[in-house]
């Protein structure tokens, strides 16, 4: 079993606020990530999957072809964007960076072929923040 | 002479977009492409602040650490840090938020407080694939 990475990212902006307290509540949970006119980052996504290697190609999956899949379905619907206001699939989320991930999860796994298991994902913030998930 | 360079490594995460209120929507959208999003994007900005000089002979320093440390985080930190920058911060009411204005932004905050004997320098990374100097040397 061989584990392939491949590494993307997007920038965007966001909040953290919850429309069901009020502005001194989302102040005081969430600080200044709450600021009204949003803020942003520089997100980098780690796509891990799983599988033997193809006897015929050596790959387990085609970086390449997996690259395109995580632009298509992910960072072209994230970057430049406005994760609170642009994005169709995260309507209604807080956007946290792990609401965020479960959501790229779900945009990205029925994509990928039966043959493939998704392993992981690693979504950082910053490059001191981060976050993994792994489907359950 | 024996001029030293000493450089502090600083962050801030903010929201911006990149609009030229004087073109209409056509061409900011040409010029500035996904940069215009209405609905602003964001980054996390690195700073590097470099100051140029001869050690004291009391102290050995160019200047003292913290003290730039202190400086950087009271005069540019906090303006910018989880702010939008075209909304939140004066400095860009009426210029473009890019960041070759951020960084001359920036020194012209510090470089008043800096000890006039010493060179400043800023970079600017906006990501880790773009960054920006000034002054030029």
């Amino acid at each position: 079993m061989v584990y392939i990475t491949r590494i993307e990212h997007f920038n965007a902006a966001h909040k953290l606020y919850n429309p069901l307290w009020d502005r001194e509540k989302n102040e005081a949970v969430f600080g200044k990530c709450a600021n009204e006119n949003w803020h942003g980052h520089n997100f980098e996504l780690h796509v891990t999957l799983k599988g033997e290697p193809d006897e015929g190609t050596g790959f387990v999956y085609d970086a390449k072809k997996l690259s395109r899949l995580i632009k298509e379905h992910v960072t072209e619907k994230l970057d430049h964007k406005n994760l609170n206001v642009d994005v169709p699939f995260l309507t209604g989320k807080i956007c946290s960076v792990e609401n965020l991930v479960i959501a790229i999860w779900s945009q990205l796994n029925p994509h990928l072929p039966e043959t493939i298991q998704l392993h992981s994902l690693k979504l950082f913030e910053t490059p001191r923040i981060y976050v993994e998930y792994y489907g359950n | 002479m024996n001029k030293v360079a000493v450089f502090r490594k600083e962050h801030f995460n903010a929201a911006h977009r990149l609009h030229n209120s004087e073109w209409d929507e056509a061409t900011n959208d040409k010029v500035f492409g996904k940069c215009n999003n209405p609905h602003y994007h964001g980054h996390n900005y690195d700073l590097i602040v470099k100051v140029t000089g001869v050690p004291d002979k009391k102290t050995g320093f160019v200047m003292d650490m913290k003290v730039m440390s202190d400086l950087i985080q009271s005069e540019v930190i906090e303006k910018f840090d989880h702010k939008n920058l075209n909304e939140d911060c004066l400095e860009f009411k009426n210029l473009n938020p890019t960041a070759e204005n951020i960084a001359v932004v920036i020194y012209n905050i510090l470089k008043p407080k800096i000890n006039n004997e010493l060179d400043l320098q800023i970079r600017l990374y906006e990501t880790e694939r773009n960054f920006v100097e000034y002054p030029v040397t």
